[in-house]
C-alpha cells in the first residue's frame, strides 16, 4: 500500500528585483510578469509503501529541506501533487513552540495541542511521556530551567509519544548522550517494525546503508538517482567528487554489483586485479596473506600530475583502509597521452572475514574533490576467509597472542576466604 | 474553502484555547499584580481623558452637564475602540511574530488570528465587565437597552477581523503597512467621537465624517451606553457593508497568498 504518492512535484521561489516590482504585480494583474523564478525542486516522482524505509541525500542546496518541508506540508508545492495518507511526525525541529516560562508539563500539553490532540488524549499519554523522557521532577519546572539535553529529550518523547505513520528523520538529530540517543533510534526500530515508513536524510553511508532499503539522491532540486542504498550512495558519492550527474555512469556487472564510475576522465583506470604474492588472480583471501593490488590506468589527455588511490570498503560502505601514491611518496609527473602506468600495492590482508570492495581513484592532488580524473566504486569485489587463526569479531585483524597464568592461592589467603 | 477552514479551526480548539490561556497567563506571569494591569492601563488612559477634556478644556455634551455622563461618554468610545485597534494590530503583525512555528509547523494557519480575536475578546469582556458594573453601581445602568450591544459590536468585530487579516497577509509581502497602519490607527481614532461629541465638528467636514464606519458604530454604543437608548439602525448598515467587503478581501486574499505567505516570511 502506498503511503506517500508524489507526482511531478516542483517547488518555485520567485525572484522580485524590488518590492516595487512585486506591488506593481498585486496591482497591475495584466502585465508581465516581474520575477524570475528559481526553481528549488523540479520533476520529482517517488512513491512511497508502507514500511519502508528510503533515505534522502544531497548536497547542501540540492533541495532535501524544501521537499520535506513539502512532505511534512508547511510549504505549499508550486507544480505537482503530493498524496499522503496516514499520519506524518517530522523530527526535523524538536521543542519548536515551547515556551521558556511554562513548566514542562504544560508544554508538553501545548505541543500535543499544536499537533492537533485534545487535552484529554494528551492527559491519558502524559505519564508515559515523562517516563520516556527521564527529566525526573523537572516536568514540573518551567523549561528555560532545563539543560538542552533535557529540553531535546523531552521534546523527542513528545514528538513520538504516539506511532507516526510516516516518521521524518534529520540527521542533525542527536538527542542528549549516548544513552539517550541509542534509547530514541530503538524507539524509531521499534517503529519500523510495527509498520512505520521512515524518511532518513543523512550524510553518514553506514546508517543509511543499514537502516534504508532505497535512497533517493537529489541534485539541483532533481531526483538524479533513485535505488538500492549501495547502488544510490555510491553515486552520490561519485556526485559529491564530480559535482556533475552527466560525469557519472553506472553499469551492472555480472556478479551483480553496480560498479560507479565518474569524473573527468583525463586518466582512467583500464584493468585491476587483486593477485596473491605469487601472482595468482585471488577472490576469496585467507585473512592475514600477503596480496598484491594491480592497478592499469591509461592515459587519455596529458596532465601535469596523478595521484592513484586505493580504499577498501566493508559491505556497509566503511572504509576499512585507504591510501594514495601522493602519501607513500611517490609523485607521477608530465604523463602524455597513450601512456600506460601499472600501479602495484602489496599490503597483508589483515582484514575481518567478510565481502568487500575496492575504490580506485584518479585524481590531480592528494584530495580527489579537485580534478578528479577517475572515480570508480565498486571496481573489485573479493572476500576475505579465516580458515586458519583463531575466529575473531570484527574487521581487523590485531593478531593477538594470549598467555594465561595461573595464580596458586596462599594458605592465609584461604583463611580469609572461610572467615 | 470556508468550511474546511472552520473545520480546521474546530479540530484544533485545544490548541486554540491552550493558546489562549497561555498569552493570558504569560503577559502577567512575572508582575506582581498580575492581571491587575490590563484593567489599570485602561483605568488611567479614561481618568487623563476625563481631567483634561472634562475638568480643564470644558467639554460639555449636549443636554448632559456632570463629568461622570462625560466619562461614561468615554469609556463607550475608548473601550470599543480598544478592543478594535487590538485586533487590527495584533493581526497585522501575528503571521510575522510567528513565523517561526509557520515555518516549522504543519497546523492551520487561521488559528493564529483566531488565537488573537478571542485574546482580545477576553481582555475586553474583563474591562467591559467592570465599566459595567460601575454604570450598576452609580445607577446609570442603561436597562433592557444593553442587549443592543452584542449586534453592535459583532458588525465592529467583523470589521476588524477583515481589516486585520488583509493587512496581517499583506504586511507579509510589504512590511510598510506595520508602520503606515500605526500612523493610521491614530489619525482613526481622533477622526471618530470618542473623545469629543460629533457636535462640536464643523458643518463642512460632516460629509466626510459620514465615510467613517466607525462613527457610526461608536455613536450606536455611546446611545445605548449613555442615552439608554436604542441606536439607530440604519445609520449601521454602510459600516455592516463595509464589515461583510473587508472580510471577504481577507478570505479571497487568504486563499490566494497563504501558500506564498510560508516562502515570504
Amino acid at each position: 500500500m502506498t503511503i506517500l504518492r508524489i507526482q511531478n512535484l516542483g517547488k518555485a521561489y520567485k525572484r522580485y528585483f524590488s518590492h516595487w516590482a512585486r506591488l506593481a504585480e498585486w496591482c497591475l494583474p495584466s502585465s508581465r510578469p516581474r520575477h524570475h523564478v528559481h526553481w528549488a525542486l523540479q520533476d520529482v516522482n517517488c512513491e512511497i509503501r508502507h514500511g519502508e524505509a528510503i533515505g534522502i541525500v544531497g548536497m547542501n542546496g540540492a533541495g532535501k529541506s524544501t521537499l520535506l518541508k513539502i512532505i511534512a506540508g508547511t510549504t505549499q508545492p508550486s507544480s505537482g501533487s503530493i498524496e499522503m495518507n496516514g499520519r506524518i511526525a517530522a523530527l526535523l525541529e524538536l521543542g519548536m513552540g515551547f515556551h521558556p516560562d511554562f513548566t514542562g508539563r504544560q508544554n508538553v500539553v501545548m505541543a500535543g495541542q499544536l499537533f492537533g490532540f485534545l487535552v484529554e488524549e494528551i492527559k491519558a499519554i502524559l505519564p508515559e511521556i515523562e517516563a520516556f523522557a527521564e527529566i525526573g521532577d523537572y516536568i514540573d519546572q518551567p523549561v528555560r530551567t532545563y539543560s538542552s539535553g533535557m529540553l531535546m529529550r523531552l521534546a523527542f518523547a513528545v514528538a513520538t509519544a504516539q506511532r507516526p505513520d510516516l516518521l521524518i528523520v534529520d540527521e542533525a538529530l542527536s538527542v542528549g548522550d549516548s544513552y539517550f540517543q541509542h534509547k530514541s533510534f530503538r524507539r524509531i526500530r521499534t517503529f519500523r517494525d510495527e509498520g512505520t515508513t521512515l524518511l532518513l536524510v543523512s550524510h553518514d553511508r553506514s546508517a543509511i546503508q543499514s537502516i534504508c532499503d532505497r535512497v533517493i539522491v537529489l541534485h539541483d532540486g532533481k531526483v538524479v538517482k533513485e535505488g538500492p542504498a549501495e547502488e544510490a550512495m555510491d553515486f552520490y558519492h561519485a556526485l559529491l567528487a564530480a559535482r556533475d550527474v552527466k560525469l557519472i555512469r553506472q553499469e551492472r556487472q555480472t556478479y551483480g554489483k553496480v560498479q560507479t564510475i565518474s569524473g573527468g576522465g583525463e586518466v582512467t583506470v583500464s584493468e585491476i586485479r587483486l593477485l596473491t604474492e605469487d601472482g595468482k588472480p585471488v577472490e576469496a583471501i585467507e585473512t592475514g596473506t600477503n596480496v598484491r593490488l594491480e592497478i592499469t590506468a591509461r592515459v587519455n589527455k596529458p596532465v601535469s600530475e596523478a595521484v592513484m588511490g586505493f580504499m577498501i570498503k566493508d559491505r556497509l560502505g566503511q572504509i576499512m583502509y585507504g591510501i594514495n601514491s601522493y602519501r607513500m611518496g611517490q609523485t607521477i609527473e608530465h604523463l602524455t597521452a597513450g601512456e600506460q602506468m601499472v600501479f602495484c600495492f602489496q599490503f597483508a590482508m589483515n582484514l575481518g572475514k567478510g565481502n568487500y570492495s575496492i575504490t580506485t581513484a584518479i585524481s590531480k592532488m592528494d584530495s580527489h574533490l579537485a580534478d578528479n580524473y577517475e572515480w570508480c566504486d565498486g571496481g573489485v569485489i573479493f572476500s576475505v576467509l579465516n580458515t586458519k587463526k583463531a575466529d575473531f569479531a570484527g574487521s581487523v585483524s590485531l593478531d593477538a597472542t594470549l598467555s594465561v597464568q595461573r595464580l596458586s592461592v596462599s594458605p592465609e589467603a584461604k583463611q580469609d576466604d572461610k572467615s | 474553502m470556508v468550511n474546511t477552514q472552520i473545520k480546521a479551526i474546530w479540530s484544533y480548539r485545544g490548541f486554540i484555547w491552550g493558546s489562549v490561556q497561555r498569552e493570558f497567563q504569560s503577559r502577567y506571569r512575572n508582575s506582581l499584580l498580575g492581571s491587575f494591569w490590563a484593567i489599570l492601563t485602561p483605568l488611567a488612559t479614561i481618568l487623563i481623558y476625563t481631567l483634561i477634556f472634562s475638568r480643564l478644556m470644558q467639554v460639555r455634551l449636549p443636554g448632559m452637564n456632570d463629568t461622570l455622563a462625560y466619562s461614561i461618554y468615554l469609556c463607550a468610545g475608548i473601550l470599543t475602540w480598544g478592543l478594535f485597534a487590538e485586533i487590527i494590530g495584533r493581526c497585522q503583525t501575528v503571521f510575522l511574530e510567528n513565523a517561526n512555528m509557520i515555518k516549522k509547523l504543519t497546523f492551520p494557519r487561521i488559528c493564529l488570528p483566531v488565537i488573537v480575536v478571542l485574546n482580545a475578546g477576553l481582555n475586553f469582556l474583563i474591562i467591559f465587565g467592570l465599566f459595567l458594573s460601575f454604570l450598576v453601581l452609580v445607577g446609570k445602568f442603561p436597562g433592557w437597552v444593553i442587549v443592543a450591544l452584542p449586534p453592535v459590536l459583532i458588525i465592529q468585530i467583523a470589521l476588524a477581523i477583515g481589516l486585520g487579516v488583509s493587512l496581517g497577509i499583506i504586511n507579509v509581502f510589504f512590511r510598510d503597512v506595520g508602520q503606515f497602519i500605526a500612523i493610521v490607527l491614530q489619525f482613526w481614532f481622533w477622526f471618530t467621537p470618542i473623545v469629543y461629541p460629533a457636535s462640536v465638528l464643523p458643518e463642512s467636514i460632516l460629509p466626510w465624517y459620514r465615510l467613517n464606519p466607525m462613527v457610526s458604530v461608536v455613536s450606536a454604543y455611546q446611545s445605548i451606553l449613555l442615552y439608554g437608548q436604542w441606536p439607530q439602525w440604519s445609520t449601521l448598515v454602510p459600516a455592516t457593508l463595509i464589515a461583510i467587503s473587508v472580510c471577504l478581501l481577507a478570505i479571497a486574499l487568504y486563499r490566494r497568498r497563504a501558500g506564498e505567505m510560508v516562502d515570504e516570511i
